[in-house]
């Protein structure tokens, strides 16, 4: 993994009960190592950011297909495409493609403006993902209705990547 | 010298086509997560907005986050209806912006 | 073995039985399934294969786009450096090669290159500083700048497609013998040496990383890790510090050496630089 990404270091309970056990958790504790960082995404505040970018607390399913890998190679650089099922006319077309992480130190990700003349509602790009987590992307057509889909894409840690 | 963007948009094309349009800026999308070797934050510093227009018209937005991957790439589509000109306005965090254009022509 | 059969035996110890021997599961591994795929047909020769080949269909579809692959933005500004006068005697690249695509075609496999000046090896790094200090005038610069890597990728793209093909004969010889006991020699607190991974263990997993070959014919690589280009002594730096060995600096006599045993070892495989690695 990215060390760009790799900033926050958030062990597991389990593993803090495990250190606790060698002597270390109290004072690892005390200087703040091991506590949660209070800032990163969580998947509230993802779906809080997708009403607020969408308007809307009530999403459907369909239309919309997010398109990553499985695994990502390195969560430095995971490409995705966001596909959604429009005419793309000056009647029925796709306003707004919002995506969303869950687990990333921020939630937001980026929003696409289309317009009738894209043609194809469909964009591609790459993203920073810090750990193994959803990604929502939502599609708001021009009538203000809102389409929803989400993807898990595993983040490994790497043997020679580091 | 600097680094510029790439753009790719098909030369010619047909009324009424689809077009794929592709593009990549240089830009190190620094997080403002990452800190330095002095253990001090380095402060956000990224592309956040692309704007692309043709023959003036708006025909795609992207606003940007630091979760946008280093040397930012977007691929997205437009349906040509005319020649003219594609124009790609990449934005950073201190207000300065890279323009480049593309032309087209549509038979 | 093309397949791979997996059997489960399970022994049923209360009873001191083996109840079952049954093949469960007869799949192709991930890296056979690369393998077969068309796609990776000019990146491989005979058993040899490039690092494309251990790469994901989305990395995979990086490199093989040029808008795709960010490397281009370096080998852009290359272009640009190319036909720039700098230096006080007044001239560009293109003052004494002209166009960069001719002159350059089949420079990739020249180099390292045996020095009669300084009796060494010399890599592509070295040459290209010494043509801008001594026939330009200009600043040379450093191993790892942008202007640099943008560089040596814009001379040995002239070469993709090209087989990777060196001389290690006449004088090269001794610095062969060097680079290739360099890659046999265990090294570190992890006391490995590159063969450990890279050859017998090469499409077995490191944790979650396929370890490739080792082949070094698409460098300077964009690695999606770097979110940038890198020198193949960088890639050096990194293997050294994994198996927890001092590293050794970029252009040194050792990963020169190195450089140029690595160079045979891909002999066959196609020039593909800029690659795109994980």
């Amino acid at each position: 993994m990215s060390k760009s990404i790799d900033t926050k270091i958030e062990y597991p309970v389990d593993r803090r009960g495990a250190l606790k056990l060698f002597g270390f958790g109290a004072a690892a504790a005390t200087a703040g190592v091991l506590m949660p960082s209070d800032a990163d995404a969580t998947p509230e505040s993802a779906k809080k950011l997708i009403e607020k970018l969408s308007g809307t607390a009530s999403y459907k399913s369909g239309k919309v297909t997010l398109k990553m890998p499985d695994i990502a190679e390195n969560g430095a650089t995971v490409p995705l495409t966001v596909h959604v099922d429009s005419p793309m006319t000056e009647k029925d077309y796709v306003k707004f493609i919002h995506l969303a992480s869950e687990k990333n130190p921020n939630a937001e990700v980026a929003s696409f403006h289309l317009t009738p003349s894209s043609g194809r509602a469909e964009v591609s790009t790459r993203m920073r993902l810090s750990k193994t987590q959803n990604v929502i992307a939502v599609a708001v057509m021009n009538d203000g209705s809102v389409f929803r889909a989400a993807r898990q894409v595993k983040v490994t840690i790497g043997g020679c990547g580091g | 010298m600097a680094r510029k963007p790439r753009v790719k948009v098909p030369s010619s094309a047909k009324k009424g086509d689809v077009i794929q349009i592709k593009t990549l800026a240089p830009h190190k999308m620094e997080t403002g997560q990452r800190k330095n070797k002095k253990g001090k934050k380095i402060p956000r510093f990224i592309i956040n907005k692309l704007e692309v227009t043709f023959n003036g018209k708006p025909l795609v937005t992207a606003d940007l986050h630091p979760a946008i991957s280093a040397n930012p790439y977007f691929a997205f589509f437009n349906r040509v209806t005319e020649s003219g000109s594609f124009k790609f306005v990449w934005t950073d965090d201190k207000g300065k912006s890279i323009t480049t254009s593309k032309s087209i022509k549509v038979a | 073995m093309k397949y791979r059969t997996l059997y489960i035996c399970t022994a049923l110890l209360g009873f001191g039985l083996v109840v079952s021997c049954t093949p469960i599961v007869e799949e192709m591994t991930e890296v056979e399934k690369r393998a077969a795929d068309p796609r990776n047909k000019t990146h491989m020769v005979g058993d040899k294969a490039s690092g494309y080949v251990y790469m994901t269909s989305q990395t995979r579809d990086m490199q093989d786009d040029d808008i795709a692959n960010p490397a281009f933005t370096w080998i852009d500004l290359a272009e640009e450096k190319w036909s720039k006068v700098e230096g006080k005697a007044g001239k560009s690249c293109a003052s004494c090669h002209q166009d960069v695509n001719k002159a350059m075609k089949g420079v990739a496999n020249k180099y390292p290159q045996y020095d009669p000046e300084s009796k060494k090896l010399i890599a592509l790094q070295v040459k290209i500083n010494r043509e801008r200090t001594k026939r330009m005038g200009a600043k040379p610069w450093k191993w790892e700048s942008d202007q640099m890597l943008g560089m040596a990728a814009l001379v040995k793209l002239q070469s993709r497609g090209m087989p990777v093909n060196v001389k290690i004969d006449g004088p090269a010889k001794p610095f062969f013998e060097k680079g290739k006991e360099f890659y046999n020699q265990r090294r570190g607190l992890l006391d490995m040496a590159c063969a450990n991974c890279h050859v017998d263990n090469a499409g077995n997993m490191a944790r979650s990383n396929v370890l490739s070959q080792g082949m070094i014919n698409g460098f300077p690589v964009y690695r999606l890790k770097w979110q940038k280009p890198g020198s193949v002594h960088r890639r050096f730096i990194g293997c050294n510090k994994q198996v927890r060995a001092t590293p050794y600096k970029r252009g040194s006599e050792e990963y020169t050496n190195l450089e140029l045993f690595l160079m045979w070892r891909a002999s066959g495989l196609n020039w593909e630089t800029p690659a795109v690695r994980n």
